[in-house]
């Protein structure tokens, strides 16, 4: 198929109608929006359910109660929206039931603004909801990476039965760039729905879709059943870019449109001839830890760039355990990073390490 | 002398004789339910609705957060438990995207009035094509008698424990009235369980909101008062006089909604 000029939100919505889509339920905020009302139009005319919910309250809930049927729904929002979803999602992740839900970032807290922000990685990887549990959260640095994250969405959604999660910023949601869209997927057939859909009982046991475990042995039982599936999710499912690491002697960590920022500032500070590489992770959660920590041993220094006050960078620490110096560059309140200021925050970096990498080892 | 045999139950069954027995649709178990409490009765009904209308292998129930949370267990039909509140929400994205199937809540008046009225508001509003069966009990049962935006004034609860007072708590809501107003609502009425004749129009109700959602009509909902004797601290038999003497006056029962096309089904 040809490339062609998408916006980033109708493009991701194109790509999860290529990708098998049968519902959406969704309410409108900034900057997601455009996915919403271009589900609005294109799933009636295929046939398929789109309802615009009283709230993202009710609309999760709508999602939930869809996908209890074995049918692929999913919802879209943005930051405060997202928060309203939380019951919901925890709902949904005690139950076990595969959802994907768009995160198209805007500033907070509060009502914030709607500008570009990356200040959902705690409240997307951290759980998004009360209890134990992470959904997989997938973080595109180009229209054409959300458009191949989310067509897998589905199917990465129900392999595991978890929630999946786009997390998309606003400026990916509005810009446009050429793409190339894949072949549509065949819906699912009756015969495909899965063994636990509520569908009916008919000449079967009934089945029921819960999350509620009043026996204390059964929640802890089902806990660690949902710990040994994140578990095996985390040791299979780590996705991750590198860009210039094989000789970097400096490493830039970003996700998501930082990322993508970063790549210029590998070129630029390559062309000063700093040895620098990136490494961008693809998954949130899972955090693609260990391949970090043996770059952490690589490299004399890291410096994560993110659009909020340092989320990812406790990730980073967690990984790295100490194994270098990491230093932090963020702007919040919707404001993007310009590839000279992490270019110049990467020489602060340099300018504080020992000449001599020796003694960098000895240090306390 | 000749001894008239004493035939057993299964004879007696045998011979067609049988005019009373657990609905298929409901489950071959025990409830947790109190002693008294109406819950088990409206169950029945339901229950036997299902199977007089065939309905019990299409059938999908979306049990509350409350009193009725493990209701899943008690009934025969495949089934989803909501969060408080949001079980029009689930029931929404079921019936959407399976229209075909019979899809019904059953929640208490914590969760649809109080925590769930805007799910219940916007469903009714959005004529979403499913049952809703409201048990309006005064409290929050579950967690122990709490008050409900349905506490009658004056009404001592744990959290009132001085009585409602309507100027601090606002006045107790008439869900029926208010979803009847909605003109997506087609089918909306109050029935109580206090009594035989009061069950008996109960049943007829319950027939004729599922017949609404066969018909592809827009929402069915059934408002019942429905007894608390543990929490209201009566006596079983007085919680039922309760319900007629007390509830009945500022909840009448009646239809308050049968739109065209309704009367057909
Ligand atoms: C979000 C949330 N808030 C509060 C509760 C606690 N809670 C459980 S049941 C209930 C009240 C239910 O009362 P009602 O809906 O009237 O049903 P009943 O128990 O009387 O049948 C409450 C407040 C909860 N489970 N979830």
């Amino acid at each position: 198929m040809a490339r062609e000029l998408w916006k980033g939100n109708e493009a991701i919505a194109e790509a999860a109608i290529r990708g098998g889509v049968e519902a959406f339920f969704g309410y409108p905020i900034t900057p997601q929006t455009e996915l919403l009302e271009y589900m609005a139009a294109r799933l009636p005319e295929l046939g398929r359910t789109f309802l615009q919910a009283e709230s993202e309250v009710a609309a999760i809930n709508m999602v939930y109660g869809a996908a209890c049927g074995g049918v692929r729904a999913m919802t879209s929002s943005a930051s405060p929206g997202i928060s309203l979803m939380q019951e919901g999602l925890s709902y949904i992740a005690g139950s076990e039931v595969p959802i994907v839900l768009i995160d198209v970032m805007r500033g907070g807290p509060g009502l914030g603004n709607i500008q570009p922000s990356q200040g959902d990685y705690f409240q997307m990887t951290r759980s998004a909801g009360h209890g134990d549990y992470h959904p997989i959260v997938l973080a595109p640095a180009t229209i054409q990476e959300a458009i191949d994250l989310m067509y897998e969405a589905f199917p990465l959604a129900e392999k595991y039965r978890t929630i999946v999660i786009l997390a998309a910023d606003g400026s990916l949601g509005q810009m446009m760039e050429p793409a190339e869209m894949p072949p549509a997927r065949p819906l699912l057939t009756e015969a495909e729905r899965p063994s636990w859909a509520v569908r009916g009982a008919r000449g079967r046991e009934k089945r029921i879709i819960t999350s509620l475990f009043l026996k204390e042995e059964e929640l802890e039982a089902l806990n660690l059943r949902l710990q040994a599936k994140l578990k095996h999710i985390a040791e299979t499912e780590q996705h991750w870019e590198e860009v210039a690491t094989a000789d970097a002697e400096y490493l830039l960590v970003a996700f998501g449109t930082v990322g993508r920022t970063c790549k210029t500032v590998v070129r630029e500070a390559r062309q000063q001839g700093i040895k620098v590489g990136l490494y961008r992770p693809i998954t949130l959660w899972p955090f693609p830890g260990p391949r970090l920590r043996k770059l952490a041993e690589q490299v004399r220094g890291i410096l994560v760039a993110e659009m909020n006050a340092g989320q990812m960078l406790e990730d980073v620490h967690l990984a790295t355990l100490g194994r270098c110096p990491v230093r932090f560059y963020g702007r919040m309140g919707g404001v993007m990073i310009l590839p000279d200021e992490i270019l110049g925050a990467l020489h602060d970096l340099i300018a504080d390490q020992p000449a001599d990498p020796a003694a960098r080892r000895r240090e306390p | 002398m000749s001894t008239i045999p004493i035939p057993t139950v299964e004879e007696i069954i045998a011979q067609g004789n049988l005019v009373y027995k657990r609905p298929d649709a409901l489950a071959d178990t025990w409830t947790h339910y109190c002693p008294g409490c109406t819950h088990g009765i409206i169950h029945r009904l339901i229950a036997e609705a299902i199977d007089e209308l065939g309905l019990r292998e299409r059938t999908i129930l979306v049990a509350p957060v409350g009193c009725s949370v493990l209701m899943y267990h008690y009934f025969n039909v495949d089934a989803v438990e909501a969060a408080h509140g949001r079980a029009p929400a689930m029931a929404t994205g079921l019936k959407r995207t399976q229209p075909d199937k019979i899809v019904f809540t059953y929640q208490g008046d914590g969760d649809l009035a109080s925590i769930g009225a805007a799910e219940i508001l916007h469903a009714a509003n959005r004529g979403e094509k499913f049952t809703v069966f409201f048990i309006n009990n005064a409290v929050y049962g579950m967690t122990s008698g709490q008050m409900a935006p349905t506490t009658l004034p004056g009404m001592v609860t744990t959290s009132s424990p001085t009585g409602r007072d309507v100027a601090l708590h606002g006045y107790p809501m008439r869900m029926a009235e208010i979803i009847a107003g909605l003109p997506g609502a087609c089918y909306v009425v109050r029935r109580s369980v206090h009594d035989a004749r009061a069950i008996r129009q109960a049943k007829k109700a319950v027939l004729t909101a599922f017949k609404t959602q066969l018909a592809g009509l827009g929402l069915s909902m059934i408002e019942f008062l429905s007894s608390c004797p543990t929490n209201w601290h009566m006596l079983p038999p007085d919680a039922l006089a309760w319900i007629r003497d007390t509830m009945i006056p500022y909840f009448p029962l009646g239809d308050f909604k049968v739109a065209d096309g309704v009367e057909q089904v």
